[in-house]
């Protein structure tokens, strides 16, 4: 019997560099209207992600994740820098870029059919080739059975799966969710983790995924982009620091354990949370606890 | 506690729609009508008018005159002191209230004997005149007024072109151009339909591109990124998603169709439902100008039920807890 060879991270690094870039990101900044002139909001994002690599996005609230996201997705305008999609120039939203919102956003007034069913269609697709498409991609997040169900008949997780199957309908070439879980339970959450595991190394995806959950942001990424919030040195997001994870693929849950996982997610940590002097308990007058009638003791 | 949960699932503000409120709704319509009884049938507690039944010795009086109740009192103090008969009378409420059974024998007798001057319309016929009315003017005004809501809801340029002189519009009353809409239109249906088509159109622009423009932006981002163009977007987003909520705007504005059409009937050769009751009015049949009010309120509350069902039906997937 032949014992696995030990998993190099250095040489899966190398293989995932020899493949081609699918989506870059040059010099990209986006500044907001404020009080006194524009606010940077985003500054010299550079970014090249090759093809079904799994990149994960984080960063403090205010470093720009979702803008980032929202750019790359077409949604939101940048002012300087630019978007390729395989090394074309793009601006605006469009087919290539399928993008899965936290707040599902899917269409009310369409059955979970008719949902997964309208990518197909807006490309000129008739009813029953889309509706063939979107049956395969149903099967895929396992939800055929509720294909004549309303979104709103739907719990959080089987809609956000609902929306899954719905942006992959369109074959993109990068898939972007901003913060996909964030809005599920704890237990749902693991689950469509594993999902969107499996879901990655069965079929041919890329996908940029912006998370605050930083055990979500190992557990998925081959590569993590750490966004800076702004400091002294710059006014909006920048981009700090990207980490190649360590650690073999398809991964599951119990990864967690592994020391490679411990470091890269201290490393997230400290980051994210700089160590900040430990600030003095706020001490509470002994006769308030008294009044209080109750003894913890 | 138990006081605590019953107040949570009443207060709909907090998000719990109350299940069963027909008791309410049945108190709502009863509340009125009793009080309506209490002042008819309970003498002491209106009544400022006397019926004279016989004038006695009164020159001034005569049967089925009604005189205010100091009134009587005087004269028949002038009579007593005079030594003549004193006039009788019964305590009655003003002409212009009559009791309940009254307005529904006329009720009745509107929809069952014919109009009293021949030629007259009946009042199913001033109803339906009416509606007629309101269906043209009405029907006129939301074909104009929706597509050019939703334009100016889905562009900017076309809100900035249309709604700022729409709002300016809007406070000019419509049956200020009664006159106008004589001299264009002649003197029978044409100017009324057109004053409330005037009166219609302004605010359903303004409401329906204020609907358009409160569609879930993420619904439009979520069709951008699959490919949408902006033509798909208007036609296979925007129009769907709005829909329901339109349907509930056009259900009001009727409201504000069934008001201009009471003036805008006035205008020219009054007609309709308005004539009905200007023509019992002058008549001081005033069971049968209640009978007309009413006819409309009914007329109005069981157009809206049925297309509140309709809605239901149209829009199945509007959550309905």
């Amino acid at each position: 019997m032949r014992s696995e060879p030990p998993f190099d991270p250095i040489a899966r690094a190398a293989r995932i560099a020899a493949r081609p870039v699918v989506l870059e990101a040059r010099g990209l900044g986006k500044t907001y209207p404020g009080a006194k002139g524009r606010v940077p909001a985003l500054s010299g994002i550079d970014l090249a992600i090759r093809r079904r690599e799994f990149v994960t996005v984080v960063g403090p609230s205010g470093s720009g994740k979702s803008t980032l996201a929202r750019i790359l997705a077409g949604l939101d305008e940048h002012d300087s820098g630019e978007v390729l999609v395989d090394g074309h120039p793009v601006r605006g939203p469009g087919r290539d870029r399928g993008m899965v919102f936290q707040a599902y956003s899917l269409f009310p007034w369409l059955t979970v059919m008719g949902n997964v069913m309208t990518g197909p269609r807006f490309a000129g697709n008739g009813r029953d080739a889309a509706r063939s498409i979107a049956l395969q991609y149903l099967e895929l997040v396992g939800l055929e059975h509720l294909a004549d169900r309303w979104p709103h008949q739907l719990s959080g997780g089987q809609r956000q799966r609902v929306a899954i199957a719905r942006a992959l309908a369109n074959e993109p070439r990068v898939l972007l969710m901003d913060e996909p879980f964030g809005a599920l339970d704890p237990h749902t959450r693991a689950t469509l983790q594993g999902n969107l595991i499996d879901l990655w190394f069965n079929i041919p995806i890329t996908i940029i995924f912006i998370t605050h959950d930083l055990d979500e942001a190992v557990l998925l990424a081959d590569r993590i982009v750490v966004l800076g919030g702004p400091d002294a040195d710059h006014a909006g997001g920048w981009l700090r620091e990207t980490i190649t994870v360590p650690l073999p693929v398809p991964r599951t849950p119990d990864v967690v354990l592994s020391p490679e996982f411990r470091a890269v997610r201290e490393r997230l940590d400290s980051l994210i949370h700089p160590a900040e002097p430990p600030r003095p308990r706020e001490r509470i007058p002994v006769y308030r606890l008294a009044a209080a009638g109750d003894d913890v003791r | 506690m138990r006081s605590q949960v019953v107040m949570m699932r009443w207060f709909v503000v907090r998000g719990v729609a109350p299940g069963a409120g027909w008791g309410f709704v049945i108190v709502g319509f009863l509340a009125p009508l009793l009080l309506w009884c209490a002042v008819s049938y309970v003498p002491w507690l209106w009544h400022p008018d006397i019926l004279v039944e016989s004038p006695g010795g009164s020159q001034t009086f005569a049967a089925g005159m009604r005189v205010p109740v100091a009134a009587f009192a005087a004269e028949n103090a002038a009579l007593a002191a005079a030594g003549s008969a004193p006039a009788t009378g019964q305590a009655v409420n003003p002409v212009f209230l009559p009791a309940p059974h009254a307005v529904a024998v006329a009720f009745v007798t509107a929809f069952t004997t014919p109009p009293r001057r021949t030629g007259d319309p009946w009042l199913h016929e001033s109803l339906l005149h009416s509606c007629a009315l309101i269906a043209q003017g009405f029907g006129l005004a939301i074909l104009v007024g929706v597509p050019l809501g939703i334009l100016c809801g889905a562009y900017a340029g076309m809100s900035r072109l249309i709604e700022p002189f729409t709002d300016f519009l809007r406070y000019l009353p419509a049956p200020a151009f009664g006159a106008l809409a004589v001299a264009i239109f002649g003197i029978s249906d044409g100017p009324k339909i057109s004053i409330i088509v005037l009166a219609t159109v302004l605010p359903t622009i303004l409401v329906i591109a204020n609907t358009t423009r409160s569609l879930d932006k993420a619904l439009i981002d979520a069709a951008a990124t699959l490919g949408a163009s902006n033509r798909q977007v208007l036609l296979r987003v925007v129009l769907p998603g709005i829909a329901p909520a339109v349907w509930n705007d056009l259900r009001i504005l009727l409201g504000a169709a069934w008001t201009t059409l009471i003036v805008a009937e006035l205008i020219g050769q009054m007609s309709g439902i308005s004539f009905f009751i200007n023509q019992q009015g002058k008549y001081r049949n005033y069971d049968f100008v209640f009978v007309g009010i009413i006819a409309i309120g009914l007329v109005g509350l069981l157009t809206d039920q049925i297309l509140a069902a309709i809605g239901r039906l149209l829009f199945p997937w509007k959550r309905t807890s």
